[in-house]
């Protein structure tokens, strides 16, 4: 019955052309509008690093200024440390793993002169970050403990630098200019591109990871540059480099993993005796305020779904919503075309069950076909969408099998609920009524 | 066989109350032929539509087949009427845009039938009414007699105990309306019972049984005693008399 009911759909397709093609587009625009949107706030929700985002912690505690709490939230520690807490916590070693980071940037000189000198961003970092954040290596490694406490001048390249200046080679063990200096290279990433990008969401969440990877304290050997935010409540007492490292200046991350909720626990009692000792210095003049937030809790707390995209997901609900009403006007008058037909098929014996199902299945297979038609829209909504949302989308703001399995099912249920009353008014069409004349 | 007794049906709308049938009675017997006259507006189709169960009544007991149809719900009025009632209908209702071979399909895929029995049925009822050939056309390509058919062949695929014809001819010049109504008689032959609504005196009598309708009551029945199986004398002008009326109606 199920394939009968399928070939009177398509007759009835081909005897109303117009009619059933206005539905189609209709529900492929409301479909293409709302999954353009949806794939947006789905991937900026995504979670990263699902299989340890609930481990993962960023650290915050509140230094701010006395008299203002950061951002005017008196709630709210600052989302970045100072370089004393940075170093601070990271000697005092008491997670599982941690890291403190920084961004920066300095210029590489290849080695190759058909190359020209370029400007890099670099992650200033431990040497956790790679196996905390699951980071994976095509060529070599992450450097080890001791090449951070010794400051050694080693260098992990992002796939795209090694493909830039070493056409791609392994190239651990080679040598690269970086600012007039040597640094050697001990390992080269593969293709790595977290979504959020959940370790440093305050600079860009969705920027492309850093170009170049080095031990954290070179910032200070080297003076690297401050790339990223940088907010102070004081300004720093006197000038230079050392001045600004001493300040009460914010321009550090720091994550921690925690694999257990006793270890975050202890992890809060530590900070909350380091911060007691630091009033103890005269410093955090504001009430404790420790937070350690995970991966999904920070991008929610730092609105990593841009506020705009979700106003834009809900106007193209509406839209939809819009469309799904004119769908049932031109559905009301699709069977109020068939009314004789109707009429007939009840006089020679359908319940109105049979008819439910039958105008059921044509309602919803108008509602397949808009679907796919709403997905080759949203396709191209998406291409759109990039223009917005810089580069880092490019690759995955594409539709994948669950969002293509979201539209299908939106345009199915939304065709439907939209047929719902018309096919309901129809099947009650009274059989006699329709039978007298044509 | 089909039992009316005080039937009362009244049609509301707005304010106005019209009282299309008032304690209606009739018994029709199997086998019958019943030609249903009367003026117009007196009630013949709303007997022929709540005998048909496609509309209810006020009051009154009717039974048909042995069934009170007063206790049947929806559902189960449609499925008397798939399996016991054939229709045609003055404007014959065919659905223009399926081939006579799926027109006649429709009653029987509501019964459940499986595939070989369904098309054994339509090529069989097309074959009775003389349009095996033509299975594939579309209705529109018909002329009005042979569009009346394939309604008469879709009424009697499912080998119905009844069959109902509102003004079958009404719709067809003489020559027509008197090959159609052959072929009912050559279907009541057959065995199945016919009740037919019709303004034509010279068709009524050629039924068993002629009802006169009159403002929502049966108000004289007559027994036609020139009933005659034979029906192809009365196609006058057909120089091959000697056909059957099958046969006849086929060219
Ligand atoms: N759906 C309806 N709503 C209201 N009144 C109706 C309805 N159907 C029929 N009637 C009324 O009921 C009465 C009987 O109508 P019916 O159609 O049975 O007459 P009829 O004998 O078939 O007439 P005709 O020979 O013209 O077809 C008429 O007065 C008609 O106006
Ligand atoms: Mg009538």
């Amino acid at each position: 019955m199920f394939n009968y009911y399928l070939k009177l759909a398509f007759k009835s397709f081909r005897r109303n052309p117009i009619l059933t093609g206005l539905m189609i587009a209709a529900i492929a625009l409301g479909i293409g509008a709302s999954m353009t949107t949806i794939t947006v706030n789905y991937l900026m929700s995504a979670d990263p690093i699902p299989s340890k985002s609930g481990q993962l912690f960023h650290v915050q505690v509140d230094s701010w200024d006395p008299n203002n709490g950061f951002n005017d939230e008196p709630n709210t520690p600052p989302n970045q440390l100072t370089w004393t807490e940075a170093t601070n916590l990271m000697a005092a070693q008491q997670a599982f793993r941690q890291t403190a980071m920084a961004k920066s940037g300095a210029i590489i000189e290849p080695q190759n002169s058909d190359i020209n000198p370029f400007e890099a961003s670099i992650r200033l970092t431990f040497n956790d970050f790679f196996p905390m954040f699951n980071v994976p290596f095509k060529y070599g490694n992450g450097w080890d403990k001791k090449a951070d406490d010794d400051r050694q001048m080693v260098v992990v390249l992002s796939k795209n630098t090694n493909d830039k200046v070493f056409a791609g080679q392994n190239s651990v063990g080679n040598n690269i200019v970086i600012d007039g200096k040597s640094f050697r290279v001990i390992g080269v990433l593969d293709t790595w591109q977290p979504l959020p990008k959940f370790y440093d969401v305050n600079n860009g969440a969705f920027d492309e990871p850093e170009e170049l990877f080095m031990p954290f304290y070179l910032k200070q050997e080297l003076e690297l540059p401050n790339w990223g935010n940088t907010n102070c409540w004081k300004t720093p007492e006197g000038e230079g480099f050392a001045a600004f490292l001493q300040s009460e200046c914010i321009n550090f991350q720091m994550w921690v993993e925690l694999p257990t909720e006793k270890d975050k626990q202890d992890y809060l009692t530590f900070l909350n005796n380091y911060v007691n000792d630091q009033k103890a210095l005269g410093r955090f003049p504001r009430p404790m305020n420790n937070h350690l937030l995970n991966v999904m809790q920070w991008m929610d707390d730092q609105e990593v779904v841009a506020e705009d995209a979700q106003i834009m997901m809900w106007l193209s609900f509406m839209f939809l919503l819009v469309c799904l009403l004119n769908t049932i006007g031109l559905q009301l008058a699709k069977f109020s075309a068939k009314s004789a037909e109707i009429g007939l098929r009840r006089a020679v014996g359908a319940t109105k069950g049979d008819l439910f199902i039958q105008y059921t299945i044509e309602t919803a297979a108008v509602g397949i076909a808009g679907g796919i038609l709403g997905l080759a829209l949203a396709l191209l909504g998406l291409v759109g969408i990039r223009q917005l949302y810089g580069d880092v989308l490019n690759d995955l703001a594409n539709l994948d099998a669950t969002m293509i399995g979201l539209a299908l099912t939106l345009s199915l249920l939304a065709s439907i609920c939209a047929g719902l009353y018309p096919t309901w008014r129809a099947c009650n069409i009274a059989p006699a009524s329709q039978l007298k004349s044509q | 066989m089909l039992n009316m007794t005080n039937i009362k049906k009244i049609y509301r709308t707005d304010s106005i109350e019209t009282h299309a049938l008032r304690e209606f009675n009739l018994q029709v017997d199997e086998g019958d032929f019943v030609a249903v006259t009367g003026p117009s507006g007196s009630g013949k189709t709303t007997f022929l539509n709540i005998a048909g169960l496609l509309e209810t009544f006020d009051e009154g007991c009717f039974e048909l087949d042995g069934v009170d149809i007063s206790n049947q719900n929806d559902t189960a009025r449609s499925r008397l009427r798939n399996q016991k009632i054939g229709f045609i209908f003055q404007s014959f209702n065919l659905i223009p845009d399926l081939n006579l071979f799926d027109n006649v399909d429709v009653p029987l895929r509501y019964r459940g039938f499986n595939r070989q029995e369904r098309k054994k049925r339509i090529e069989q009822s097309l074959e009775m009414v003389g349009l095996a050939k033509r299975m594939r056309h579309l209705p529109a390509q018909l002329s009005g007699g042979q569009q009346q058919r394939v309604a008469i062949a879709r009424a009697l695929a499912g080998e119905p105990r009844f069959l109902l014809a509102d003004e079958p001819t009404g719709n067809l010049d003489s020559s027509m309306a008197q090959s159609v109504m052959s072929l009912l008689k050559e279907i009541n032959t057959n065995g199945t019972t016919i009740i037919m609504v019709t303004h034509d005196t010279e068709l009524a009598a050629q039924a068993k049984r002629n009802i006169y309708v009159r403002d929502g009551k049966v108000s004289e029945i007559t027994h036609s005693d020139q009933y005659a199986g034979d029906a192809s004398e009365l196609l006058e002008d057909d120089t091959e008399s000697t056909l059957s009326p099958v046969a006849a109606l086929s060219r």
